[in-house]
């Protein structure tokens, strides 16, 4: 966002609408009203409301509505004032204790939050028992109270930037310090310490009056909407209109301090409400046609013709159908955005929420996955991996109490039974001393013991599916071979199937019996691991994914895949890897392949298998695919 | 840090922070008469006051001592729970502390006690409601209604209360602190606009919460929903609500002060202020340490919380 293309949210529009009226009222109040204002009259003294006194007198006779209106003025100056210096003091205070050394700094930074903590009226009392009540004071007592915000601001912001690229350029040119901050700091930062500058206006406003309400702001004969309402309060119970107009005077104000932050804060920091609803509608026309396989009866999960939507009916997945048997080891392979993942998170009922799954059958054994499910079944009967063990275990929770959740909720296992064998489960996958980790955080443990945790978690309940959803992208090279090993061993020991989700075409031919391979929301071939590994792929992505993954062994160059998957919104009627494949005819465009049986086992679908194709006008993948992706 | 608990190097670092804190206090309450412009004890004594009760009043404050006579006097007076005699009633100001205290505790613990109680259900009750964009017009409603709520100072709404119960409506004494249907208009008038604010802060935290991965794979376990929310979401969204409403806590201490004098409550609030136009300066000195000090326990207070919370915080609490 930048102030020039501000977002005018309705609450930033009545808020600038409220303030622009009241700095209208602080022009032309005292001149209006001033007379009104100061107007004597001792036969209409603590009047009650009346048409012709709408907030009654005081107790000198003046009519309290034109006192309410002429105050704007000062109240408004004095709040100004207060966020003025409390801007400006605060501003110099945190960028002097940035710029200076790492020593005055860490004081620096200490003394902010002791200060920062300090309520502001408290603050003022003091500085007005020293100094005589008087306007002046408490402007200067509530500016200085509010200046601590505005230094831990700067300080954050300032921290938040000086890591970035240009930052550290400047520096390295020697840029000076007062100059970095001048022209390199302050302009990032203007927009957080506009809204901060709205809040301060509106803090400063109540504090103020609150401290003339007590009579330790204003002193007569000067007056503000806090002494005119700290006057009448004594009189509640015998006249109470004079309160009114003060007290909706002080309402107004803060609500449109408050609106003008809310608006700002909103602009500077857009939440994803904002965009939600341009999403286009285009790939929804090319959707439901017959499903190209059926999974057999037998097999342990069974899906057919499945598809994710987005709310606005865009799909994410379409029409996939897979299946795996008890104790098969299958993986689904494609680059970010292929839906591999979403088609795992749909098995297992646990996509994000707005998105909609549709199939002809989804079952886990004799559960159909597709509506109401008994949650305990879910649990027990689908362990899931996540990707990143760092974040996938809650950090307030010991790891004991997470890893024997699903037993102790949906079980008859009793506390310390569970813990037994989550305790034996941890052993299995081999993390080192399992009894103490029990009662850790998950922040004491490794990246790579955090992941094993959750494999050991994931089995706890001897489930008939273990869903890896990229198991190892988050792990050091050397820890992912044990942790696909951990996999494997739980296929062998427990004969658990497991769907492997991998963008990493080397990882899914380490331990799976047969491999997927998505692209752009649709399943383009399904092949035996020992074809993959043979290097005999058929679909022309499948070949592309091969040539671009480095083996050991070989000394062949790499082959990046030129170009992009289409966006969900923007996939094409024809086949959706065309426009980045080499054998790419009109037919390809026009048309989608459907998925057909090999006769050497497994599916593609492409419509080259057809072709009578020489095996030199074949690329032999990598020398092609590689001179394509340099020029791309 | 090697193999030394967190929670020693926690409380070590922070018992240091609060006797800094208390130092802080003890010379900036010395130095409140100090910084009286001009002369202090004619300051004191009134403008009406004759050389010779100047004089008295100066010898009496010490004031005619070195500086660090005068320090050395006031800290050890403090060591031994003197903190000096009223000038207005004469009466020990420890005592005078003392008999306030427990009203301006009592409102404010009350307060801080409804505003977590209904704030975060409630900023969570909505969050829930409202995720991934569902229900707009009750998230628009929320927003609306917290914003005009919040945008009302403590003691307007404690005047409005006053006007709509006590005199509309005649059901509730307003004022005085001889019962605790007294102490309900009070604790309100307090506790709205942090209710306000807190809910919001745990609105747009616990809608970030429920994003994170450890809320989908507690999800994966099939869980009841209190458990899920109260459990796997409260711990987390309480930690960086803490670390944001903190400030709103002992803000409310502030607050507390301007409404005592709104429903003539005997607390320090109101005693802050007759202090102020007696000039009874050992009583506004005796006070400001008070108020000081139970600023700062109130934060460690809220750091603690936050450690058992989430254990991480420790940490970055203790410094690097």
């Amino acid at each position: 966002m930048t102030l020039k293309n501000l977002r005018w949210t309705p609450s930033l529009v009545i808020g600038t609408v409220l303030m622009a009226a009241l700095l209208v009222l602080a022009v032309i109040g005292p001149m209006v009203w001033g007379d009104a204002a100061d107007r004597l009259n001792p036969q209409a003294t603590h009047q009650s409301a009346s048409a012709e006194h709408l907030s009654g007198t005081d107790a000198l006779g003046r009519d309290v509505l034109a006192r309410t209106l002429a105050a704007t003025r000062l109240t408004l100056l004095m709040a100004f004032g207060a966020t003025a210096i409390a801007a400006v003091g605060g501003i110099l205070f945190g960028a002097a204790v940035w710029v200076s050394g790492p020593r005055v700094r860490e004081l620096g930074l200490r003394l902010i939050d002791v200060l920062v903590s300090y309520p502001a009226v408290i603050f003022a009392l003091t500085v007005t028992a020293v100094l005589s009540p008087s306007a002046t004071t408490c402007v200067v007592a509530i500016g200085l109270a509010s200046c601590p915000a505005f230094a831990r601001l700067t300080t954050n912001l300032a921290a938040g930037i000086a890591n970035r690229d240009f930052v550290s350029t400047a520096r390295l040119l020697g840029v000076a310090p007062g100059r970095m901050l001048r022209r390199h700091i302050l302009p990032n930062i203007a927009e957080p310490l506009l809204v901060l500058v709205s809040v301060a206006f509106t803090v400063s406003l109540k504090a103020l009056s609150g401290l003339s309400v007590l009579g330790m702001g204003t002193q007569p004969p000067k007056y503000d909407w806090g002494s005119l309402l700290g006057k009448s309060l004594p009189d509640i119970y015998v006249n109470a209109a004079p309160v009114v107009a003060p007290s909706i005077a002080i309402i107004v104000a803060g609500l449109a301090g408050g609106l003008i932050g809310d608006g700002l804060a909103a602009a500077v920091h857009p939440d994803a409400r904002g965009r939600g609803g341009k999403a286009r509608i285009k790939a929804v026309l090319a959707a439901t046609e017959p499903a190209g396989r059926t999974a057999p009866d037998d097999a342990l999960v069974a899906v057919d013709g499945l598809s994710v939507s987005l709310p606005d009916g865009t799909r994410l997945v379409e029409d996939v159908s897979l299946h795996l048997r008890a104790g098969e080891v299958v993986g689904v392979v494609g680059e970010s955005g292929s839906g591999k993942s979403l088609t795992a998170m749909a098995v297992a009922k646990l996509l994000p929420e707005g998105l909609r799954p549709d199939a002809a059958r989804l079952r886990l054994g004799d559960l159909d996955l597709r509506g109401e499910v008994d949650p305990k079944r879910l649990a027990t009967e689908i362990g899931i991996v996540y990707q990143d063990p760092s974040a996938s275990f809650n950090p307030t929770l010991k790891l004991g109490s997470q890893l024997t959740e699903t037993l102790r909720v949906h079980g008859d296992t009793g506390r310390a039974e569970a813990s037994a064998q989550a305790v034996e489960q941890l052993r299995l996958a081999h993390v080192t001393l399992p009894e103490q980790r029990m009662k850790q955080h998950p922040h004491e443990l490794s990246g790579g013991m955090r992941q094993r945790a959750m494999i050991a978690s994931a089995l706890l309940t001897k489930p008939r599916l273990l869903i890896a959803d990229e198991p190892t992208t988050a792990l050091d090279v050397t820890v992912q071979a044990e942790v696909l090993k951990l996999l494997r061993e739980a296929n062998e020991r427990d004969g658990t199937a497991v769907l492997l989700i991998s963008h990493d075409i080397g990882v899914v031919t380490q331990i799976c019996d047969r491999v997927l391979v998505m692209y752009s929301g649709r399943l383009v071939e399904e092949l035996p691991v020992e074809r993959l590994r043979a290097g005999e792929a058929r679909h022309p992505y499948t070949r592309a994914l091969l040539a671009a993954t480095p083996e050991v062994d070989e000394d062949k160059p790499l082959a990046p895949i030129p170009g992009r998957p289409p966006q969900p919104a923007d996939r094409p009627a024809g086949c959706a890897f065309a426009p980045r494949c080499e054998l790419a005819r009109a037919e390809c465009e026009e048309h989608r392949p459907v998925l057909q049986p090999m006769e050497s086992g497994g599916a593609a679908a492409c419509f080259a298998l057809d072709w009578d194709l020489t095996p030199e006008s074949v690329p032999a993948a990598a020398d092609s695919a590689a001179s394509e992706g340099s020029t791309a | 840090m090697g193999t030394r608990s967190p929670w020693l190097t926690f409380l070590l670092r922070r018992a240091i922070g609060l006797v800094g804190v208390l130092v802080t206090l003890v010379v900036v309450t010395f130095l409140m008469i100090q910084l009286i412009p001009g002369d202090p004890a004619r300051r004191v004594a009134g403008s009406d006051a004759t050389p010779a009760r100047i004089a008295e009043v100066r010898s009496e404050l010490g004031l005619d001592q070195p500086l660090f006579v005068q320090f050395g006097d006031y800290v050890s007076g403090l060591l031994r729970g003197d903190l000096g005699t009223s000038f207005a009633t004469s009466r020990p100001v420890a005592d005078l502390l003392g008999d306030r205290l427990p009203f301006t505790a009592e409102l404010a613990l009350l307060a801080i006690v409804v505003v977590l109680l209904v704030a975060v259900p409630l900023g969570m009750a909505i969050a829930v409601a409202c995720r991934a964009g569902r229900r707009r017009s009750l998230d628009t409603a929320f927003t609306s209604a917290t914003a005009l709520a919040g945008a009302v100072p403590e003691y307007v709404l404690g005047t409005l209360l006053i006007l709509v119960f006590a005199l509309g409506l005649g059901v509730l004494p307003s004022s005085g602190a001889a019962t605790l249907s007294a102490l309900l208009l009070p604790v309100i008038a307090v506790s709205v606009g942090p209710i306000c604010t807190l809910a919001r802060i745990v609105r747009r935290e616990t809608a970030s919460v429920l994003t994170q991965d450890f809320m989908r794979t507690a999800r994966g376990r099939r869980l009841p929903a209190l458990r899920l929310y109260a459990r796997h979401a409260l711990p987390n969204l309480l930690t960086s609500t803490l670390t944001l409403g903190g400030l709103i806590l002992t803000g409310l201490l502030g607050g507390t002060v301007v409404v005592e004098y709104v429903f003539q409550w005997p607390g320090l609030g109101s005693a802050a202020v007759g202090a102020i136009v007696a000039r009874d300066y050992p009583v506004m000195q005796g006070i400001v340490l008070l108020l000081g000090l139970l600023a700062a326990v109130l934060n460690l207070l809220v750091d603690v919380v936050l450690g058992l919370l989430d254990p991480r915080t420790l940490n970055a609490k203790a410094g690097q």
